[in-house]
């Protein structure tokens, strides 16, 4: 049962997400932000709905589109930014950048830039939380094109095998870079595929951040009771490319219709309907968290733009523990 | 002292750090099929694996990220092959990307080398590949007081470090002390003291190299022989010290030629050792192609110390 403040609290989350996700739009096309960046704009409920249950001593490895992850499991925002800027004061002190955040005293093991990369990873920390006799779980967050990785088919069966606390969660957001679900992968939903691994399998609606909830939630008591993995499959779409600035190849992938069709499901709409029929938002409520949460990610670009870059002899220090 | 083979000293020195820290375990294909292990450490830490070497080689990442201190056993060093991405990628690359935000305190055990018909998939020597990714220290002992030593400092090191074991030196017999030694990783060793010509071998190549010296020495020519026992990191002053007094260095190691560790030595110490030269540096190795079956062919292409031999006199003589 959730009560009213994680609500509230899961509400003001998935639009820290969104501002924090539309600032980098600007800031990355200025120049700012260098790199490669992944929105997960669109796909609020998900990284709030799966970070929810998980505590601190969890544990959660996501992959190339990670900043919503990492923001709802309680990444500071600041430190991100920072790291998305390539500043010392970054999570990874500017050695990482978007594609390997991490921020291991949260649990969180980080980002990945390989695609079904971390799922094996997710596996070894699970096997470490059961062989240490912990009652936590890890959560592995990854896309409908993981899924047909040759890690994917790994790590589930490793992990079914020996029973391991693990929540592999599929954030099906109907494309897998320019290619559709449906033309890569034999399967759809794909959380049929649990069968082959001995495991429960789900898919939710992904823009329903109450039924991500619910169905990680159960998931990771099934974890801790040592019932071993489960695989839930989450329906969403992202509002933004694979990749920022990926208009320059003129790849034309995805119609203006199915994009304003999924527009109109947004998460955040939802479930601000949802609440607000609750009677815990009003206009005035909702125009006051939106003006703090804003606050708070101006907050954040200014603090990472006044924080140092990283002295160059820096890049010759954390490959070793000494 | 006690008396043991190469390939024994391996699994004695695992046996010993699982006994001696309960964090250590290990994962592996068929290992849990070893009675005296599993009754030894229990078999929550003799952990036998689904054939997914991608799967369990990440898996170690993980665990090891929580704490734990896992050596993972290859059955094939060219096994490595299939979950590249998990080391290179991942392993290697972890602590690094993310800061020095954990340790990664794993041990990748790895048997590797030819000369037993294994053919082309059976007989690498992958090093280069491993030398070439920083994040990892290399490691490969050529007998087995160094086995037992350098294993120990492999599992009690907080980082990667990859573990070749030559099989063909398997039952190369040897002693061990009673005590609790280690030989750290980084410092390698001479085998053999010489004036005439550096002979810096690799692995298997080692005794192949003595027993060349024996036979050079009837010649008049004496080989001082060096045994880096480390790949990553090199131990270039040893190295260099033994040109500065020989004039003259030739590399002997086992795998293809192209960017070897042969080859690292070759350039550093041109690099760094150029007035101490006599001659050109001279790098015996495989021929560049896969391994042969059919043991005449295998024998052309693999590094052999005839060949050593013939290397040796041309310099002397050029």
């Amino acid at each position: 049962m959730l009560s009213n403040d994680q609500k509230l609290e899961m509400y003001e989350g998935m639009l820290r997400i969104r501002f924090f996700e539309e600032r980098v739009v600007d800031l990355f096309a200025d120049g700012e932000i260098p790199g490669f960046i992944h929105l997960s704009v669109g796909q609020e409920a998900v990284s709030i709905g799966i970070a929810a249950p998980l505590s601190k001593n969890d544990y959660l490895v996501t992959n190339h589109r990670p900043h919503g992850d990492v923001l709802a499991k309680g990444g500071d925002v600041k430190k991100v930014m920072a790291e998305l800027y390539g500043k010392a004061t970054g999570t990874n002190k500017g050695k990482g950048g978007s594609l390997h955040l991490a921020d291991f005293p949260n649990g969180i093991l980080g980002a990945n830039g390989i695609v079904g990369g971390g799922l094996p990873l997710a596996t070894g920390l699970a096997l470490g939380q059961k062989m240490a006799g912990k009652k936590n779980v890890t959560l592995c967050i990854f896309g409908d094109g993981a899924s047909n990785q040759g890690t994917f088919h790994e790590s589930l069966n490793l992990a079914s095998v020996w029973r391991l606390p693990v929540i592999f969660v599929i954030v099906n957001n109907q494309y897998a870079g320019m290619t559709p679900t449906a033309k890569a992968t034999s399967v759809v939903p794909i959380s049929q595929r649990s069968v082959a691994y001995s495991m429960p399998g789900t898919t939710v609606d992904g823009n329903n951040v109450l039924a991500v909830y619910d169905a990680v939630h159960e998931a990771a008591e099934r974890a801790k009771e040592g019932k071993g993995p489960s695989l839930v499959e989450c329906n969403t779409y992202r509002w933004m490319g694979h990749a920022q600035g990926e208009e320059i190849y003129g790849v034309e992938y995805r119609s203006e219709k199915e994009v304003q069709e999924w527009k109109k499901r947004c998460p955040i709409a939802a479930f601000e309907k949802v609440l607000t029929n609750e009677g815990l938002l009003s206009q005035d409520r909702i125009a006051e968290i939106r003006a703090r949460v804003k606050q708070e990610i101006e907050g954040a670009v200014t603090f990472a733009r006044e924080s140092p870059l990283p002295a160059p002899e820096e890049a010759f220090s954390d490959l070793f523990q000494e | 002292m006690q008396n043991l083979t190469y390939g024994y000293a391996f699994w004695q020195a695992a046996a010993e750090e699982m006994l001696r820290d309960s964090r250590v375990f290990l994962m592996g294909e068929d290992i849990d099929n070893n009675k005296a292990l599993v009754e030894a450490v229990g078999k929550e830490r003799v952990r036998g694996c689904p054939i997914s070497e991608s799967a369990f080689i990440g898996a170690s990442i993980g665990a090891a990220a929580t704490g734990l201190r896992p050596i993972v056993w290859l059955m094939y060093g060219s096994f490595m092959y299939v979950a590249m991405d998990q080391l290179v990628n991942q392993a290697a690359k972890l602590r690094y990307m993310t800061g020095g935000q954990f340790n990664l305190p794993i041990v990748y055990w790895c048997p590797i080398g030819s000369g037993f018909a294994g053919a082309a998939q059976h007989s690498d020597h992958p090093t280069a590949l491993f030398i070439n990714s920083p994040g990892f220290k290399v490691i490969l002992p050529s007998n087995v007081y160094d086995a037992m030593g350098l294993f120990r400092s492999a599992v009690r090191d907080d980082n990667p470090v990859i573990v070749f074991e030559e099989q063909g030196l398997s039952e190369s017999p040897g002693e061990i002390p009673e005590s609790d030694y280690i030989i750290p990783i980084g410092k390698g060793a001479i085998r053999q003291a010489g004036t005439d010509v550096t002979v810096v071998a690799v692995g298997a190549m080692v005794p192949q190299a003595i027993t060349a010296a024996e036979k050079l020495r009837e010649e008049g020519i004496s080989l001082e022989i060096v045994d880096p026992r480390t790949l990553v990191p090199m131990d270039k002053q040893l190295i260099l010290n033994s040109v500065r007094k020989t004039g003259r260095l030739v590399i002997f190691e086992d795998a293809p030629p192209l960017c070897s560790f042969a080859s690292e030595v070759a350039a550093t110490v041109a690099q760094e050792g150029f007035d101490l030269l006599h001659g050109p540096i001279i790098r015996v190795t495989r021929e560049h192609f896969p391994v042969p079956f059919s043991p005449v062919l295998e024998n052309h292409v693999i590094a052999n110390e005839k060949k050593l031999i013939t290397a040796i006199r041309q310099l002397l003589t050029s």
